[in-house]
This record gives structure tokens, sequence and C-alpha cells, in this order.
């Protein structure tokens, strides 16, 4: 899990909250400039190829399945679809704070810091069961 | 209207909500959805959707400086998200049951009593050191310090179980309204548990990402996060509230604050008189 940020020097265990905070802004930054490069590149396409379509927003139909499933929309962004790809970007951005939670498990645990770790553990399985939960009825 | 028009509107009018909710420290997420709903005629659920999206950017963006700053307490921010992402959820689970109309009114409720927390928010919070810590605190090592121009100032946190509670509430409205909650988190610290006013806001943004990360999850299964409007509302923000931020070390705020204050208290009752009339 530490490796996840591949530019950061891996520090000694125990780390002190000033370094935990150090990894923290970086993995943010990290993430959200990705993500809104992802984002671009997909505009990008989408606009060049469906400028001049029509669009309503006025009546809810919700999204085609193929946008509302991780794997799904990996498929589409790999098929350089437009949509597809601000669709990845977008999950990149999501993932960008989970990927926060997920990294203070591993600081709290190298603290010993266990009621942390368990709190932590928590909010990360809150996060997990929202993102992998299909609420397709 | 064409794809490309539409994307440059919404673009321009969240560059400046991103920009003005950044130089006012009013949020610039907040003013998106009336805007789509009212102005463009917007599906609320496409609206709220988009806007969830961009208040993960913005906060990720913010929070990034001042963590790096030290001015996030991460162990208090840790510890109320239990509260906040628990109702996220339960927040976008009542988004996808609640009529579109009832959404309307309780988000214009939310945006007034954002404008009239704002305006009381310049005076200090009470000194807690005076108070001494509390027990739960001091158990789960919230007492934190942060840098000032004075030197480091130390400060005790109390009252954890009624910030939580309050935090759960914010994370209600921050799942069915596609907020970041920020105003209410920040009264949360502030006031209820005694936290530094500058604490409370770098903490908040710390949280507002993982609770709009907790709801995003589900408005993505639900089909809410529509690529092709998103993307200009998220983008805009984002771009609008880094230059917003920039500008702000300079800028004198005082008339833009009350401007800015003035809008979103105008798009609030717009919100609740269409929701009342059914127009949304």
């Amino acid at each position: 899990m530490d490796s996840r940020d591949g530019s950061e020097r891996k520090p000694r265990p125990g780390w002190t909250d000033e370094q935990v905070d150090v990894i923290i802004a970086n993995l943010l930054r990290t993430g959200l400039i990705l993500a809104a490069a992802v984002v671009v590149v997909g505009a990008a396409i989408f606009l060049s190829r469906h400028g001049h379509e029509r669009v309503f927003y006025d009546v809810f139909r919700g999204e085609p399945r193929s946008y509302r499933e991780v794997g799904n929309i990996l498929v589409e962004a790999g098929r350089f679809h437009g949509r597809g790809f601000i669709m990845a970007g977008l999950l990149l951005l999501i993932a960008t704070p989970i990927a926060r939670v997920a990294f203070s498990v591993v600081a709290f645990l190298r603290q010993k810091d266990y009621v942390y770790v368990a709190a932590t553990i928590f909010v990360l399985s809150v996060l997990a069961f929202s993102v992998f939960w299909l609420g397709l009825h | 209207m064409s794809v490309i028009l539409i994307t440059l509107i919404v673009l321009g009018a969240s560059l400046g909500a991103g920009f003005l909710g950044a130089l006012t420290g009013l949020g610039g997420g907040v003013v998106i959805v009336p805007f789509l709903t009212i102005v463009l005629g917007v599906d609320i659920h496409y609206a709220i959707g988009a806007s969830l999206v961009s208040v993960i950017a913005t906060s990720s963006g913010a929070a990034s400086a001042y963590v790096k700053e030290g001015f996030s307490n991460i162990r208090v921010g840790m510890f109320l998200e239990i509260g906040t992402t628990l109702g996220a959820i339960a927040g976008a689970l009542l988004a996808a049951v609640a009529a579109p109309s009832v959404i309307a009114v309780i988000f214009g409720f939310v945006l007034m009593g954002s404008v009239f927390s704002s305006i009381r928010r310049q005076d200090e919070s009470p000194n807690s050191l005076a108070a001494g810590p509390g027990p739960m605190a001091a158990r789960l090592r919230m007492d934190g310090e942060y840098p000032s121009r004075r030197g480091i100032v130390r400060y005790h946190v109390r009252r954890i179980p009624g910030g939580l509670g309050l935090m759960s509430v914010a994370g209600i409205l921050s799942g069915l309204l596609g907020i970041g909650s920020g105003a209410l988190k920040v009264i949360a610290m502030d006031r209820v548990m005694r936290i530094p006013f500058k604490v409370s806001t770098a903490t908040s943004n710390f949280m507002i990402g993982v609770t709009a990360a907790s709801s995003a999850g589900i408005y993505l299964h639900r089909g809410y996060i529509d690529p092709g409007l998103t993307m200009p509302v998220m983008l805009g923000v984002l771009a609008g509230s880094v230059f917003g931020t920039r500008v702000l070390v300079k800028a004198r705020t005082r008339w833009l604050r009350w401007l800015f204050a003035a809008v979103i208290f105008i798009l609030g009752a717009e919100m609740i008189f269409n929701g009342f009339t059914g127009r949304i």
C-alpha cells in the first residue's frame, strides 16, 4: 500500500505526524492532477466527435449500464470513447480520497495507534460498501 | 442545445462559482445545483451528481495545501469521518427515493442557512484551553497545535459525541444534495467541539472529499453521474477555486462576500419557491 505513490521515498517505521501529513498532501495532489488530466483528454475526444449533437438533461433517464460500473467504464475508456475516458478520470477522482483513507490505515498501524486503525478500517469499509455495492434494483 | 454550447455555458458558470466560492469562503459547488436546475432546466439528479464530483476535486486540492501547512487535525478528521460517511450513504439512498421538489426545498433552506452561518463566522470561538481537554479527546489523543504568526498555538478538543452527531447530519445533507456541507462541518468543530476556527476549516476541507466519495459510489451505480455534464462542472469549479485561492491573498473581499452571500440567498429562495410550486 505504501508504494502507491512511486515518487514517494519510503520512510522508516514509526512515522511522525508531520511525515504522514506530507505524504497525504502529495497523495491528494497527485490523484487530483492525474484525474483532471484524464478528464481533459476525454473532454477533447468527446467534444471533437460529439460537439454538435443535441443533448437533453431536463428529464432524468439515468446513465446506461456502461457508465455505472467500474469494470464497464474501464472497457469504454480502453476503446478511446470520450465519455468513457471522462468517467475513468472521474473514477480516479473518487478513488483519491479513498486511497488517502487506505494509506491512513497503514500510517496508524506503523504508529501502533490501534484505536485509529480500527476507526480508519471502519471508514474504509463504508467506502468500499458504497463503491462496490451494486445498487441496481 | 448542442453539446459544445452547453459545455461552454456550464464551464463558464462553474469557473465563476469556483472562483467566487474560494474568494469568499462560501464554497463554489453550492451554487452549481441551483444554476443547473433553475437556469438551464437540468434534472436535479444530474445536477447533484455533477456537483458532488466537483466537491471531491476542490476538497482534494484545498486539503492538500492545508495538510502540508499543518492546519488540519488528521485524527479529529479521521474519527469524525465515521459519522460523515455513514450519513452520506443514508443521504445518497434518500436522494433516490425523495421527490425532486422535496430535495429542492431542503436545498433552498440549506443554502439560506449557510449564508447566515457565514455572516456570523468572523468572530473567534471561545478559547478551549481554559476549559481543559475533554476526557474522551484526551484518550483519543486529539489535542493538537497549529502554526500562527505568534508561534505554535495549542488547543484542546471537547464534546466529541455532540460533534459526531452533527457530523452525521452534515453527511446526510452532503449525500442528499451533492454538496460538501463545509459550513455545517465547521460549526460542528468550531462551535461544538471548541476547535480553533482555522483548524476547523482546514479539517473540514480534509473530510469533505471522503464524505463525498462515500455517496459518489451510490450515485454512480444509480446513473446520476453524466460524463458530458460533470466534465465542465468539475474542471470549471476546480480551475476557478485554484485561481480564487491565489487571488485571495491580495484581494479585499468584504463587499464581494456580501454580494455572493446575496446571490446564494436569492438562489435558495428560488429553489424553495420552485420546489413548493412543483417546478422542480
